[in-house]
């Protein structure tokens, strides 16, 4: 999953088709005018003589090789910088905030106090993504209520939250397929507005956790309608630099309907990335892939935050959210909870130490309560006394600061300890802390 | 509203593509023109030199209303499929994501499928008045068939119609939840337009470079009602989750008209 990308003079490409090359800029076609008048004067001149065709082969041939030698080292990927002014598909450079055309709205204070601030790399950054309680009800079904979160640019956001919580509605809202019913939103610096929708979509790309490919079409073709659809003037360049993206260039002139699920899920991150978007919505990228695909998935979301591309990652996958999200925000049609995932361990959870000791202590009573440090203790339970051993959960303010007390403790009291160490939550533990307790997943 | 070229090229291209690598379509482009075809040919070869007046109208008149049911017939299985077909595939919500206006949408489509309906009724005319003027015992029946009422009738009805069987297909398809069923009402809701053609066949009406002219005005007027009307009735949300778009604070499309949110049934 790299990118490359060469720069070189912009006067000729590749033709796609056929030999040599064509002219691209007006200088090009200066000296393709200059070769074609040479060429007419010769036979306008020299008339019947065998050497006119000698001439305008020479002709052909020096023009054929000047435009080779201003595009030497262009390849499919060189032409990307070759094209007419179009981006290439992924930034090279941190995205700076596009000077959009209406301002964005502040969020309400309400808005930004429920909002967990972002990490110190994007913090600073100015806001891809201000929701400000925004809710959509269907009828007598409320889809997503009160929603209120702000994304910064460059941030990797990831969404979660059980089937039917309103991810994908909530994705959709933003992305102006679905009007919300009450709240507001800035979408890359633009209003969500009715009026605003073409706008939004332009700067953002949306891919659903089905690719929805035109099965009967190539995956070049499918790729050339949205580049249409997104304005590219030349998108040959861009489609062919996508597709090397998700390493597929070799599979361009397959139709889509022959392709396996992952690889049509990869055609499906191709045309997210065509438009170069501010703003990347992916819903379950991973799903249907292998684990050597998913990691190059992995690998090109980092590679998009380094670029500054803010990304909006729905899934399922705690471990993927947890791996690659600066934040995450967990929903169950109201929002639960948003933040970085050790913020949300510890608002969560008590911190902790597990002691393990070879048998079980006369009274770990006297033993717990008198170390300075430890807040309360409990026993593990039986399945971890199996064996002989027993185990013990304290909690402590500073499990750092607590932990040789603990050890001197259990020394003293004759203990044969097995091992002391920091309880570690995982996000599925926060996950699960959230959504088990919610009164909306009980009734779901 | 601005309609936005490259846009609209890219959706007609590539509905172009789709259309001629969907066997059904192209075999619904195929077969008809051949059956509408032969029928008024096989009429005009078994004329004999001397044919009544009454019987040579009569045939003009029904060559000219079977050649007009090909470019309501073809383009309306191609329009049917246009939104239910995106629908079905999955490729619906991708599209609806981009840049692209509805209006753009549906007129790319309806592009997609006027060229080629009016593209093989026009050839049809072509062979069925020259193999009249070519084979025909009587020449009266050739000067029926190219009198100036029947060709200007041939020549604007064929677009005209089509263009209305085209947005009631789309009408039906953006509400239907199946092909085959989008096909058949399409079909169905796009004929009754043939009616005053059938008048002429009939003799009730007389054919007239004047009627000819006044039925196609007609037509282009409800072809241009109609567009609106599907284009107002085409709705990201109601697509996306089968609920009509409430006039919220934003997203959406523009025209939904506010309201009460509810259930649309699907045909």
């Amino acid at each position: 999953m790299t990118m490359r990308r060469t720069t070189g003079p912009r006067w000729f490409v590749r033709r796609r088709m056929g030999f040599g090359f064509r002219p691209a800029s007006w200088q090009g076609w200066v000296l393709t005018a200059v070769a074609v008048g040479v060429a007419v004067a010769l036979v306008v001149v020299l008339r019947r003589s065998v050497v006119t065709l000698v001439g305008v082969v020479a002709v052909l041939v020096v023009h054929q090789g000047i435009a080779a030698l201003l595009t030497r080292g262009n390849g499919p990927a060189g032409r990307v910088a070759d094209a007419a002014g179009d981006p290439p598909a992924v930034p090279t450079t941190p995205a700076t905030p596009p000077a959009f055309a209406t301002p964005p709205a502040a969020p309400s204070p309400a808005a930004v106090a429920a909002v967990a601030p972002a990490p110190d790399s994007v913090r600073s950054a100015p806001a891809a993504l201000v929701v400000d309680d925004l809710t959509k009800r269907f009828s007598q079904r409320t889809a997503f209520e009160d929603v209120t979160f702000s994304v910064a640019t460059g941030e990797v956001f990831g969404f979660l939250g059980p089937n039917g919580a309103g991810k994908t509605t909530t994705v959709r809202t933003l992305g102006t397929l679905i009007a919300p019913t009450s709240g507001t939103a800035v979408v890359a610096g633009i209003p969500l507005t009715a009026e605003n929708g073409t706008e939004i979509r332009q700067r953002i790309s949306i891919m659903p956790e089905n690719p929805g490919l035109y099965l009967r079409l190539t995956v070049i073709e499918n790729l050339e309608l949205f580049a249409g659809l997104y304005g590219l003037r030349r998108p040959r360049p861009r489609i062919d630099q996508a597709l090397e993206t998700v390493n597929l260039g070799a599979r361009g002139r397959d139709l889509c309907g022959s392709l396996s699920k992952g690889l049509r899920q990869r055609v499906g991150l191709a045309r997210a990335l065509l438009s170069d978007p501010a703003i990347m919505f992916l819903d379950e990228p991973t799903s249907g892939l292998d684990p050597v695909a998913a990691r190059e998935v992995h690998d090109l979301i980092n590679d998009l935050r380094q670029r500054g591309v803010t990304v909006f990652l729905t899934t399922h996958r705690l471990e993927e959210a947890e791996r690659l999200c600066d934040r995450v925000a967990i929903l169950n049609t109201r929002l639960r909870s948003v933040g970085r995932t050790d913020e949300l361990r510890e608002s969560l959870f008590s911190r902790s130490l597990v002691v393990e000791t070879a048998a079980p202590l006369d009274a770990p009573g006297d033993v717990f309560t008198r170390t300075a440090g430890v807040d309360s203790w409990r026993t593990t339970g039986a399945e971890a006394a199996a064996g002989g051993a027993a185990g013990y959960v304290l909690s402590v303010a500073d499990p750092r600061a607590a932990a040789p007390a603990v050890a001197r403790a259990l020394v003293a009291a004759r203990a044969d300890v097995l091992s002391i160490a920091e309880s570690r939550h995982s996000l599925e533990d926060v996950y699960l802390e959230l959504i088990d307790k919610d009164p909306e997943a009980a009734r779901r | 509203m601005r309609l936005n070229g490259g846009r609209l090229a890219a959706v007609v291209r590539k509905e172009f593509r789709v259309l001629l690598r969907n066997r059904f379509i192209i075999g619904t482009m195929s077969v008809l023109p051949v059956v509408f075809l032969l029928t008024p040919m096989i009429e005009i070869f078994r004329l004999g030199a001397d044919v009544p007046s009454g019987l040579v109208q009569r045939i003009a008149g029904s060559t000219f209303l079977l050649l007009l049911v090909v470019p309501v017939v073809v383009p309306a299985a191609i329009a049917a499929y246009s939104v239910v077909g995106e629908r079905e595939q999955g490729t619906l919500e991708p599209l609806l994501t981009t840049p692209l206006r509805r209006e753009e949408l549906l007129l790319g489509k309806a592009i997609a499928a006027i060229v080629p309906s009016v593209g093989i009724a026009y050839l049809l005319f072509a062979i069925v008045d020259g193999c009249a003027q070519v084979f025909a015992a009587d020449p009266a029946v050739a000067a029926a068939l190219v009198q100036s009422s029947q060709l200007v009738g041939e020549l604007l009805f064929a677009p005209l119609l089509a263009g209305w069987s085209i947005w009631v297909g789309i009408a039906v398809s953006a509400r239907a939840s199946d092909v085959r069923v989008a096909q058949q009402l399409g079909t169905l809701a796009s004929l009754p337009p043939l009616g005053v053609v059938a008048l002429i066949d009939l003799q009730v009406l007389t054919p007239s470079v004047t009627l000819a002219l006044t039925f196609a005005l007609a037509l282009l007027v409800a072809d241009v009602v109609m567009w609106r009307i599907v284009a107002a009735m085409f709705d990201r949300e109601r697509l996306l989750t089968g609920a009509r778009a409430r006039r919220g604070p934003g997203g959406g499309d523009r025209d939904v008209a506010p309201g009460v949110v509810r259930r649309i049934p699907r045909i």
